[in-house]
Protein backbone atom coordinates (compact mmCIF):
# COMPACT_ATOMS: atom_id res chain seq x y z
CA UNK A 1 0.00 0.00 0.00
CA UNK A 2 2.91 2.30 0.67
CA UNK A 3 4.51 1.83 -2.74
CA UNK A 4 1.95 3.53 -5.06
CA UNK A 5 1.62 6.52 -2.71
CA UNK A 6 5.36 7.20 -2.77
CA UNK A 7 5.37 6.50 -6.48
CA UNK A 8 2.63 8.99 -7.08
CA UNK A 9 4.20 11.78 -5.13
CA UNK A 10 6.97 12.57 -7.57
CA UNK A 11 4.47 12.73 -10.45
CA UNK A 12 2.62 15.47 -8.62
CA UNK A 13 5.83 17.28 -7.66
CA UNK A 14 7.18 16.99 -11.19
CA UNK A 15 3.99 18.34 -12.75
CA UNK A 16 4.17 21.37 -10.46
CA UNK A 17 7.83 21.92 -11.32
CA UNK A 18 6.99 21.81 -15.03
CA UNK A 19 4.12 24.24 -14.45
CA UNK A 20 6.42 26.62 -12.55
CA UNK A 21 8.97 26.40 -15.37
CA UNK A 22 6.36 27.11 -18.02
CA UNK A 23 5.42 30.18 -16.03
CA UNK A 24 8.84 31.75 -16.61
CA UNK A 25 9.85 30.32 -19.97
CA UNK A 26 10.56 33.25 -22.31
CA UNK A 27 7.84 33.84 -24.87
CA UNK A 28 7.63 36.16 -27.88
CA UNK A 29 6.16 39.56 -27.11
CA UNK A 30 2.85 39.02 -28.82
CA UNK A 31 2.24 35.77 -26.91
CA UNK A 32 3.37 36.92 -23.48
CA UNK A 33 0.00 38.37 -22.35
CA UNK A 34 -1.65 35.09 -23.42
CA UNK A 35 0.54 32.94 -21.18
CA UNK A 36 -1.83 30.58 -19.35
CA UNK A 37 -1.68 30.31 -15.58
CA UNK A 38 -0.01 26.91 -15.69
CA UNK A 39 0.31 26.43 -11.96
CA UNK A 40 -3.39 27.14 -11.42
CA UNK A 41 -4.40 24.68 -14.16
CA UNK A 42 -2.22 21.90 -12.74
CA UNK A 43 -3.43 22.67 -9.23
CA UNK A 44 -7.07 22.46 -10.34
CA UNK A 45 -6.39 19.11 -11.98
CA UNK A 46 -4.81 17.54 -8.91
CA UNK A 47 -7.49 18.99 -6.64
CA UNK A 48 -10.14 17.36 -8.84
CA UNK A 49 -8.27 14.07 -9.17
CA UNK A 50 -6.81 13.50 -5.72
CA UNK A 51 -8.41 16.02 -3.34
CA UNK A 52 -7.33 13.95 -0.35
CA UNK A 53 -3.65 14.52 -1.23
CA UNK A 54 -3.36 17.89 -2.94
CA UNK A 55 -5.09 20.46 -0.83
CA UNK A 56 -4.80 24.04 0.38
CA UNK A 57 -1.42 23.38 2.02
CA UNK A 58 0.22 22.25 -1.22
CA UNK A 59 -1.43 25.13 -3.04
CA UNK A 60 -0.08 27.59 -0.50
CA UNK A 61 3.49 26.36 -0.82
CA UNK A 62 3.33 26.42 -4.63
CA UNK A 63 2.00 29.96 -4.40
CA UNK A 64 4.96 30.95 -2.27
CA UNK A 65 7.38 29.58 -4.88
CA UNK A 66 5.43 31.41 -7.57
CA UNK A 67 5.78 34.63 -5.57
CA UNK A 68 9.54 34.25 -5.46
CA UNK A 69 9.72 33.27 -9.12
CA UNK A 70 7.70 36.27 -10.27
CA UNK A 71 9.22 38.70 -7.82
CA UNK A 72 5.82 39.51 -6.36
CA UNK A 73 5.04 40.35 -2.76
CA UNK A 74 5.46 37.21 -0.65
CA UNK A 75 2.10 35.59 0.08
CA UNK A 76 0.21 37.09 -2.84
CA UNK A 77 -0.01 33.99 -5.03
CA UNK A 78 -0.02 31.78 -1.94
CA UNK A 79 -3.27 33.40 -0.88
CA UNK A 80 -5.00 33.10 -4.24
CA UNK A 81 -3.83 29.55 -4.95
CA UNK A 82 -5.09 28.28 -1.61
CA UNK A 83 -8.43 29.99 -2.35
CA UNK A 84 -8.59 28.24 -5.74
CA UNK A 85 -7.72 24.89 -4.15
CA UNK A 86 -10.41 25.37 -1.52
CA UNK A 87 -13.19 26.16 -4.01
CA UNK A 88 -12.09 23.34 -6.33
CA UNK A 89 -12.12 20.79 -3.54
CA UNK A 90 -15.49 21.99 -2.28
CA UNK A 91 -16.94 21.54 -5.80
CA UNK A 92 -14.82 18.63 -7.06
CA UNK A 93 -17.65 16.08 -7.10
CA UNK A 94 -19.68 18.31 -9.37
CA UNK A 95 -16.90 19.51 -11.64
CA UNK A 96 -15.63 15.95 -12.19
CA UNK A 97 -18.83 14.88 -13.93
CA UNK A 98 -19.20 17.98 -16.09
CA UNK A 99 -18.61 17.60 -19.83
CA UNK A 100 -15.21 18.86 -20.90
CA UNK A 101 -16.36 22.25 -22.23
CA UNK A 102 -18.24 22.95 -19.03
CA UNK A 103 -15.13 22.06 -17.07
CA UNK A 104 -13.34 24.68 -19.17
CA UNK A 105 -15.87 27.24 -18.01
CA UNK A 106 -15.20 26.21 -14.42
CA UNK A 107 -11.46 26.63 -15.04
CA UNK A 108 -12.15 30.09 -16.47
CA UNK A 109 -14.03 31.04 -13.31
CA UNK A 110 -11.34 29.57 -11.05
CA UNK A 111 -8.49 31.37 -12.83
CA UNK A 112 -10.46 34.60 -12.57
CA UNK A 113 -10.81 33.85 -8.86
CA UNK A 114 -7.03 33.58 -8.81
CA UNK A 115 -6.49 36.84 -10.71
CA UNK A 116 -9.01 39.06 -8.97
CA UNK A 117 -7.34 39.10 -5.52
CA UNK A 118 -3.97 39.51 -7.26
CA UNK A 119 -5.41 42.54 -9.02
CA UNK A 120 -6.63 44.01 -5.72
CA UNK A 121 -3.38 43.37 -3.93
CA UNK A 122 -1.41 44.90 -6.82
CA UNK A 123 -3.70 47.92 -6.67
CA UNK A 124 -3.11 48.28 -2.94
CA UNK A 125 0.66 48.01 -3.44
CA UNK A 126 0.48 50.75 -6.05
CA UNK A 127 1.33 48.66 -9.13
CA UNK A 128 -0.33 50.56 -11.94
CA UNK A 129 -0.59 50.22 -15.69
CA UNK A 130 -2.72 47.09 -15.89
CA UNK A 131 -5.12 47.05 -18.82
CA UNK A 132 -7.63 44.56 -20.13
CA UNK A 133 -4.92 42.17 -21.29
CA UNK A 134 -4.35 41.34 -17.61
CA UNK A 135 -7.39 39.04 -17.79
CA UNK A 136 -6.33 37.15 -20.96
CA UNK A 137 -4.55 34.30 -19.09
CA UNK A 138 -7.93 33.18 -17.70
CA UNK A 139 -9.20 32.73 -21.23
CA UNK A 140 -6.09 30.93 -22.50
CA UNK A 141 -6.07 28.64 -19.44
CA UNK A 142 -9.70 27.68 -20.07
CA UNK A 143 -8.98 27.04 -23.76
CA UNK A 144 -6.02 24.88 -22.83
CA UNK A 145 -7.92 22.75 -20.34
CA UNK A 146 -9.26 20.22 -22.93
CA UNK A 147 -5.62 19.54 -23.93
CA UNK A 148 -4.00 19.55 -20.52
CA UNK A 149 -6.68 17.47 -18.82
CA UNK A 150 -6.23 14.26 -20.90
CA UNK A 151 -2.44 14.58 -20.63
CA UNK A 152 -2.43 14.79 -16.86
CA UNK A 153 -5.19 12.16 -16.66
CA UNK A 154 -2.95 9.84 -18.66
CA UNK A 155 -0.02 10.47 -16.35
CA UNK A 156 -2.20 9.94 -13.33
CA UNK A 157 -3.49 6.59 -14.58
CA UNK A 158 -0.11 5.35 -15.81
CA UNK A 159 1.56 6.00 -12.48
CA UNK A 160 -1.55 5.15 -10.49
CA UNK A 161 -1.60 8.32 -8.43
CA UNK A 162 -4.49 7.86 -6.04
CA UNK B 1 -4.91 3.79 1.54
CA UNK B 2 -7.63 6.39 1.44
CA UNK B 3 -9.35 6.73 4.74
CA UNK B 4 -12.96 7.78 4.71
CA UNK B 5 -12.55 9.99 7.73
CA UNK B 6 -9.96 12.68 7.50
CA UNK B 7 -7.91 13.49 10.57
CA UNK B 8 -6.78 16.90 11.63
CA UNK B 9 -8.50 20.26 11.21
CA UNK B 10 -11.12 20.68 8.49
CA UNK B 11 -10.20 22.18 5.15
CA UNK B 12 -12.09 25.39 5.90
CA UNK B 13 -10.09 25.89 9.09
CA UNK B 14 -6.85 25.24 7.24
CA UNK B 15 -7.82 27.70 4.52
CA UNK B 16 -8.63 30.35 7.12
CA UNK B 17 -5.27 29.83 8.80
CA UNK B 18 -3.40 30.01 5.48
CA UNK B 19 -5.28 33.14 4.41
CA UNK B 20 -4.35 34.87 7.66
CA UNK B 21 -0.76 33.70 7.23
CA UNK B 22 -0.62 35.01 3.63
CA UNK B 23 -1.99 38.41 4.61
CA UNK B 24 0.53 38.57 7.44
CA UNK B 25 3.33 37.67 5.03
CA UNK B 26 2.22 40.27 2.50
CA UNK B 27 2.05 43.00 5.11
CA UNK B 28 5.44 42.09 6.56
CA UNK B 29 7.02 41.84 3.12
CA UNK B 30 5.56 45.12 1.94
CA UNK B 31 6.16 47.22 5.03
CA UNK B 32 9.38 45.79 6.39
CA UNK B 33 12.43 44.05 5.08
CA UNK B 34 12.49 41.16 7.56
CA UNK B 35 11.50 38.56 4.98
CA UNK B 36 14.60 38.95 2.82
CA UNK B 37 16.06 35.78 4.32
CA UNK B 38 12.90 33.76 3.71
CA UNK B 39 12.82 34.95 0.14
CA UNK B 40 16.49 34.16 -0.29
CA UNK B 41 15.96 30.62 1.03
CA UNK B 42 12.99 30.07 -1.27
CA UNK B 43 14.89 31.46 -4.22
CA UNK B 44 17.31 28.54 -3.83
CA UNK B 45 14.37 26.25 -4.64
CA UNK B 46 13.53 28.08 -7.84
CA UNK B 47 17.11 28.77 -8.94
CA UNK B 48 17.38 25.41 -10.77
CA UNK B 49 14.27 26.27 -12.79
CA UNK B 50 15.65 29.65 -13.81
CA UNK B 51 19.00 28.05 -14.55
CA UNK B 52 17.51 25.32 -16.71
CA UNK B 53 15.62 27.86 -18.79
CA UNK B 54 18.75 29.84 -19.33
CA UNK B 55 20.49 26.81 -20.85
CA UNK B 56 18.82 26.95 -24.32
CA UNK B 57 19.63 30.65 -24.57
CA UNK B 58 23.26 30.24 -23.61
CA UNK B 59 23.55 27.09 -25.74
CA UNK B 60 22.24 29.04 -28.72
CA UNK B 61 24.85 31.72 -28.19
CA UNK B 62 27.60 29.14 -27.76
CA UNK B 63 26.49 27.46 -30.96
CA UNK B 64 26.38 30.65 -33.01
CA UNK B 65 29.81 31.61 -31.68
CA UNK B 66 31.24 28.26 -32.67
CA UNK B 67 29.89 28.00 -36.19
CA UNK B 68 31.17 31.39 -37.30
CA UNK B 69 33.20 31.24 -40.47
CA UNK B 70 36.83 32.25 -40.60
CA UNK B 71 35.89 35.20 -42.80
CA UNK B 72 33.42 36.51 -40.25
CA UNK B 73 35.96 36.10 -37.48
CA UNK B 74 38.58 37.98 -39.44
CA UNK B 75 36.14 40.81 -40.15
CA UNK B 76 35.09 40.99 -36.55
CA UNK B 77 38.72 40.94 -35.46
CA UNK B 78 39.56 43.80 -37.80
CA UNK B 79 36.64 45.92 -36.70
CA UNK B 80 37.40 45.23 -33.04
CA UNK B 81 41.04 46.23 -33.32
CA UNK B 82 40.05 49.38 -35.17
CA UNK B 83 37.61 50.16 -32.40
CA UNK B 84 40.23 49.44 -29.76
CA UNK B 85 42.66 51.82 -31.37
CA UNK B 86 40.02 54.50 -31.40
CA UNK B 87 39.16 53.91 -27.75
CA UNK B 88 42.78 53.92 -26.72
CA UNK B 89 43.32 57.28 -28.32
CA UNK B 90 40.33 58.61 -26.43
CA UNK B 91 41.57 56.98 -23.26
CA UNK B 92 44.86 58.82 -23.50
CA UNK B 93 43.00 62.07 -23.54
CA UNK B 94 40.83 60.84 -20.68
CA UNK B 95 43.86 59.98 -18.55
CA UNK B 96 45.19 63.48 -18.95
CA UNK B 97 41.81 64.95 -18.16
CA UNK B 98 41.41 62.72 -15.12
CA UNK B 99 44.73 63.78 -13.69
CA UNK B 100 43.97 67.39 -14.41
CA UNK B 101 40.59 67.05 -12.76
CA UNK B 102 42.17 65.47 -9.67
CA UNK B 103 44.70 68.29 -9.48
CA UNK B 104 42.03 70.94 -9.75
CA UNK B 105 39.98 69.25 -7.08
CA UNK B 106 42.98 69.06 -4.82
CA UNK B 107 43.38 72.77 -5.32
CA UNK B 108 39.76 73.14 -4.25
CA UNK B 109 40.60 71.07 -1.16
CA UNK B 110 38.20 68.21 -1.83
CA UNK B 111 39.09 64.82 -3.16
CA UNK B 112 37.02 62.58 -5.35
CA UNK B 113 37.52 58.91 -5.92
CA UNK B 114 37.25 58.26 -9.59
CA UNK B 115 37.58 54.52 -9.89
CA UNK B 116 34.53 52.60 -8.86
CA UNK B 117 34.56 48.85 -8.31
CA UNK B 118 32.43 47.03 -10.86
CA UNK B 119 31.27 43.49 -11.51
CA UNK B 120 29.88 42.14 -14.77
CA UNK B 121 26.60 40.25 -14.38
CA UNK B 122 24.45 38.51 -16.92
CA UNK B 123 20.69 38.62 -17.20
CA UNK B 124 19.01 35.27 -16.79
CA UNK B 125 16.47 34.84 -19.56
CA UNK B 126 13.25 34.89 -17.56
CA UNK B 127 9.99 36.77 -17.97
CA UNK B 128 8.59 38.33 -14.84
CA UNK B 129 5.45 40.22 -13.91
CA UNK B 130 4.32 41.91 -17.12
CA UNK B 131 3.59 45.30 -15.55
CA UNK B 132 6.63 45.86 -13.41
CA UNK B 133 9.94 46.21 -15.19
CA UNK B 134 12.37 43.94 -13.41
CA UNK B 135 15.16 41.64 -14.48
CA UNK B 136 16.98 38.73 -12.83
CA UNK B 137 20.77 38.74 -12.63
CA UNK B 138 23.09 35.79 -12.18
CA UNK B 139 25.02 37.38 -9.31
CA UNK B 140 23.89 37.37 -5.70
CA UNK B 141 25.02 37.88 -2.14
CA UNK B 142 27.93 35.45 -2.67
CA UNK B 143 29.47 38.00 -5.01
CA UNK B 144 28.81 40.86 -2.62
CA UNK B 145 25.71 42.27 -4.31
CA UNK B 146 23.52 44.32 -1.97
CA UNK B 147 20.02 45.75 -2.11
CA UNK B 148 19.93 49.15 -3.80
CA UNK B 149 23.05 48.61 -5.87
CA UNK B 150 23.28 50.63 -9.12
CA UNK B 151 23.13 48.72 -12.37
CA UNK B 152 24.65 50.03 -15.63
CA UNK B 153 25.21 48.88 -19.13
CA UNK B 154 27.63 50.26 -21.68
CA UNK B 155 25.33 53.19 -22.47
CA UNK B 156 23.92 54.41 -19.18
CA UNK B 157 22.11 53.72 -15.94
CA UNK B 158 19.77 50.73 -16.08
CA UNK B 159 18.34 50.49 -12.57
CA UNK B 160 19.10 49.11 -9.14
CA UNK B 161 18.89 45.79 -7.33
CA UNK B 162 15.78 45.36 -5.21
CA UNK B 163 16.12 41.79 -3.96
CA UNK B 164 19.26 39.80 -3.41
CA UNK B 165 19.36 36.03 -3.05
CA UNK B 166 22.45 33.91 -2.45
CA UNK B 167 23.07 33.25 -6.16
CA UNK B 168 20.72 35.54 -8.06
CA UNK B 169 19.25 38.97 -7.59
CA UNK B 170 16.36 41.00 -8.97
CA UNK B 171 16.87 44.48 -10.29
CA UNK B 172 14.29 47.17 -10.97
CA UNK B 173 14.79 49.10 -14.20
CA UNK B 174 14.53 52.89 -14.29
CA UNK B 175 11.37 52.57 -16.41
CA UNK B 176 9.49 50.79 -13.60
CA UNK B 177 6.65 53.04 -12.39
CA UNK B 178 7.84 52.77 -8.79
CA UNK B 179 11.40 53.79 -9.59
CA UNK B 180 12.66 57.34 -9.14
CA UNK B 181 16.14 58.58 -9.95
CA UNK B 182 17.73 61.94 -9.08
CA UNK B 183 19.15 63.46 -12.26
CA UNK B 184 20.55 66.72 -13.51
CA UNK B 185 20.69 68.32 -16.92
CA UNK B 186 24.22 68.22 -18.30
CA UNK B 187 23.91 71.67 -19.91
CA UNK B 188 22.97 73.72 -16.86
CA UNK B 189 22.93 71.37 -13.82
CA UNK B 190 19.17 71.72 -13.39
CA UNK B 191 18.12 69.07 -10.88
CA UNK B 192 15.06 66.85 -11.30
CA UNK B 193 13.62 63.48 -10.42
CA UNK B 194 13.20 60.96 -13.25
CA UNK B 195 10.32 58.57 -12.66
CA UNK B 196 9.62 55.43 -14.68
CA UNK B 197 6.50 55.31 -16.80
CA UNK B 198 6.03 51.55 -17.10
CA UNK B 199 6.55 51.67 -20.85
CA UNK B 200 9.96 50.32 -21.86
CA UNK B 201 11.34 53.37 -23.64
CA UNK B 202 10.13 56.31 -21.58
CA UNK B 203 10.88 58.03 -18.29
CA UNK B 204 9.32 61.25 -17.06
CA UNK B 205 10.73 64.23 -15.19
CA UNK B 206 8.35 65.28 -12.48
CA UNK B 207 7.61 68.64 -10.88
CA UNK B 208 9.61 70.83 -13.22
CA UNK B 209 8.00 74.29 -13.42
CA UNK B 210 6.82 75.56 -16.80
CA UNK B 211 9.65 78.06 -17.01
CA UNK B 212 12.39 75.53 -16.26
CA UNK B 213 15.30 75.74 -18.66
CA UNK B 214 15.04 72.37 -20.34
CA UNK B 215 14.77 71.65 -24.06
CA UNK B 216 14.55 68.67 -26.36
CA UNK B 217 17.88 66.88 -26.74
CA UNK B 218 19.20 67.75 -23.28
CA UNK B 219 21.36 65.02 -21.78
CA UNK B 220 20.37 63.89 -18.29
CA UNK B 221 23.07 62.62 -15.91
CA UNK B 222 22.78 61.10 -12.47
CA UNK B 223 23.21 63.84 -9.90
CA UNK B 224 24.50 61.58 -7.14
CA UNK B 225 22.07 63.17 -4.72
CA UNK B 226 20.38 60.59 -2.55
CA UNK B 227 23.66 58.76 -2.25
CA UNK B 228 22.60 55.62 -4.05
CA UNK B 229 23.80 56.18 -7.61
CA UNK B 230 27.29 57.36 -8.55
CA UNK B 231 27.52 60.85 -10.06
CA UNK B 232 27.64 61.87 -13.69
CA UNK B 233 26.57 58.71 -15.44
CA UNK B 234 24.36 59.29 -18.51
CA UNK B 235 20.69 58.42 -17.96
CA UNK B 236 18.49 59.68 -20.78
CA UNK B 237 17.95 62.19 -23.57
CA UNK B 238 14.99 64.56 -23.30
CA UNK B 239 12.61 63.78 -26.15
CA UNK B 240 9.62 65.95 -25.46
CA UNK B 241 8.81 69.04 -23.42
CA UNK B 242 5.16 70.10 -23.22
CA UNK B 243 4.48 73.43 -21.50
CA UNK B 244 0.77 73.94 -20.94
CA UNK B 245 0.08 77.30 -19.23
CA UNK B 246 -2.95 75.74 -17.53
CA UNK B 247 -0.82 73.12 -15.79
CA UNK B 248 1.45 73.87 -12.84
CA UNK B 249 4.29 71.72 -14.16
CA UNK B 250 5.82 71.06 -17.55
CA UNK B 251 5.45 67.57 -18.94
CA UNK B 252 8.95 66.35 -19.76
CA UNK B 253 9.63 62.90 -21.20
CA UNK B 254 13.01 61.36 -21.88
CA UNK B 255 14.36 58.30 -23.64
CA UNK B 256 16.72 56.13 -21.55
CA UNK B 257 20.19 55.74 -23.03
CA UNK B 258 20.77 52.29 -21.56
CA UNK B 259 19.57 49.48 -23.80
CA UNK B 260 17.05 48.29 -21.24
CA UNK B 261 15.35 45.70 -23.40
CA UNK B 262 18.27 44.09 -25.14
CA UNK B 263 21.31 44.24 -22.88
CA UNK B 264 22.57 40.90 -21.69
CA UNK B 265 25.73 41.89 -19.88
CA UNK B 266 25.29 44.54 -17.26
CA UNK B 267 27.61 46.16 -14.74
CA UNK B 268 27.01 46.20 -11.02
CA UNK B 269 28.75 49.17 -9.45
CA UNK B 270 30.00 49.72 -5.93
CA UNK B 271 29.88 53.50 -5.79
CA UNK B 272 32.51 55.23 -3.74
CA UNK B 273 31.49 58.20 -1.67
CA UNK B 274 31.73 61.47 -3.53
CA UNK B 275 31.97 63.45 -0.32
CA UNK B 276 35.19 64.99 0.87
CA UNK B 277 37.75 62.75 2.57
CA UNK B 278 36.81 63.60 6.13
CA UNK B 279 33.63 61.52 6.31
CA UNK B 280 33.96 57.74 6.46
CA UNK B 281 37.31 57.90 4.78
CA UNK B 282 38.46 54.46 5.83
CA UNK B 283 35.39 52.24 5.78
CA UNK B 284 35.00 49.42 3.29
CA UNK B 285 32.95 50.39 0.26
CA UNK B 286 30.24 47.79 0.82
CA UNK B 287 29.66 48.91 4.38
CA UNK B 288 29.43 52.52 3.37
CA UNK B 289 26.92 51.68 0.71
CA UNK B 290 24.87 49.55 3.10
CA UNK B 291 24.84 52.33 5.62
CA UNK B 292 23.58 54.75 3.00
CA UNK B 293 20.99 52.35 1.84
CA UNK B 294 19.59 51.94 5.33
CA UNK B 295 19.63 55.65 5.75
CA UNK B 296 17.71 56.07 2.52
CA UNK B 297 15.00 53.74 3.68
Amino acid sequence: MKQPQLHGRWVIVLSFIVALSLTIVPMPDWAAPLRPEWVVVVLIFWCLAVPQRVSVGTAWFCGLLLDVLRGAVLGQHALTLSLVAYVTIKLHRRIRVYPRWQQSLAVLALVLLHQLPLFWVNGMMGVSGQDWSYWLPALSSALLWPIVYPLLRDLQQRFRVV
Amino acid sequence: MISLFRHGPSITMRLAALVVLSILLMTLDHRQQHLQDVRAALSLFVYPIQYVFNIPVSAGRWFSENVMTRQELLEENASLSAQRLLLEVRLQKLDVLKIENMRLRQLLDSSIKVNEKVLIAELLAVDLEPFSRQVTLNKGRRQGVYVGQPLLDAYGIMGQTVRVGPLTSKAMLITDPSHALPVQVNRNNLRAIAVGSGSPELIELQHLPNNADIVMGDLLLTSGLGGRFPRDYPVAIVTQVVRDPGEPFAKVSAHPLAHLEDSREVLLVWPTTVQAVEDEGDCVDDECALGQEEGAQ
